[in-house]
């Protein structure tokens, strides 16, 4: 055993910043968004950009087109979509990514099914 | 009032009944076609984000510091195509070199699979990139862009030339026509249902 991982020590926390912990939030680019609809106030904290954000997200799309419509970085606005759904403000609409990371043979039949009348449309 | 704001246009929103997404990676080197074929099966004008990576140079810390690091910045177009009433699938045109399988790594995690575009004027630029996608067990269909003074080459020196395996699909696709597109997205996910199908056991 090395001195790292010896029990008994206090636990180290995560990185904090501004009094909330940095998301280890797992969001993959094609999650869904909407906005809520809340009448709550942003928080004080709120920034331009997640006013911003919200207001890009008043109907449902995709994580990465709302940071395309934005003009920023995708890593910067999963952390802001990770603010919003903390505080209220946005929800996910997606289904969680599965745990094995492949979709299942359910989705690729629908994908697939989907395609198919696409060609035949 | 916030002109910024007031002078951008509306996103083309999804139906409210779409809970679930999809997507697909269209990689391949310098201009064989990705945009286009992105473009020509999205039912939206296709979108663009750029990302800062940074790439930690090979090695510990340096007293250096910051200049140990290097900075590119991707630029990723990307489509949509909803596929049912809860159905939508992301495509995602992503270059292939070296220096940008960073950015795949969060992008590949839950995709359905990867379109490989090549062009036969020049099969080895996609040397690398196949043999990064079989090291990583991704699933992915080869799809061969014909351009005007492409020679003809068969399926099978094709497959030859860059060395796949009898299971990996290979179609030949213009990816400029909106159905030879979707034929090679549904070449590739067939191909990777099968082989779910075959790892899954009954
Ligand atoms: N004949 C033919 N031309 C094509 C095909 N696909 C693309 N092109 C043309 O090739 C050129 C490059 O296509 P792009 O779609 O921009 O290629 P890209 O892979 O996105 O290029 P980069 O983003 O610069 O790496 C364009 O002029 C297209 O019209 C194809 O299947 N057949
Ligand atoms: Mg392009």
């Amino acid at each position: 055993m090395t001195a790292a991982d010896r029990p008994g020590g206090p636990v180290r926390p995560y990185v904090i910043t501004r009094g909330r912990v940095q998301p280890p939030r797992r969001l993959p680019v094609e999650t869904l968004l909407e906005a809520t609809g809340t009448a709550d106030p942003l928080p004080v904290t709120a920034s331009r950009h997640h006013r911003r954000l919200l207001s890009v997200c008043r109907n449902r799309l995709a994580l990465v087109e709302a940071a395309a419509h934005l003009k920023e970085p995708v890593s910067v606005v999963t952390v802001l979509v990770g603010d919003l759904i903390d505080s209220g403000h946005l929800t996910v609409c997606s289904s969680a990514p599965l745990a094995s990371d492949r979709p299942d043979i359910t989705l690729l039949q629908e994908v697939l099914d989907g395609l198919r009348r696409k060609l035949s449309a | 009032m916030d002109s910024e704001e007031s002078s951008r246009p509306d996103p083309a929103y999804l139906l409210p009944t779409v809970v679930q997404s999809a997507k697909i990676l269209v990689v391949g080197p310098f201009g064989v076609g990705k945009t286009t074929l992105v473009g020509s099966v999205s039912e939206i004008e296709p979108l663009r984000t750029e990302e800062v990576m940074t790439q930690a140079s090979a090695g510990i810390d340096d007293l250096r510091g910051l200049e140990s690091k290097t900075t590119t910045t991707v630029a990723m177009d990307f489509g949509r195509i909803t596929l049912s009433d809860t159905l939508v699938l992301y495509l995602f045109g992503a270059p292939g070199q070296r220096r940008f399988w960073d950015l795949w790594e969060g992008l590949v995690v839950g995709a359905v699979g990867l379109l490989v575009l090549v062009d036969t004027r020049r099969l080895d630029d996609s040397f690398e990139v196949l043999d990064q996608l079989e090291e990583r067990g991704l699933p992915f269909a080869v799809a061969v862009n014909q351009f005007p003074d492409s020679g003809r080459f068969s399926d099978e020196d094709i497959r030859e030339a860059l060395d796949l395996l009898p299971t990996t699909p290979v179609v030949h696709c213009d990816a400029r026509d909106p159905k030879s597109s979707l034929q090679a997205l549904i070449a590739l996910v067939s191909h990777v249902g099968n082989r779910s199908l075959q790892e899954t056991p009954a």
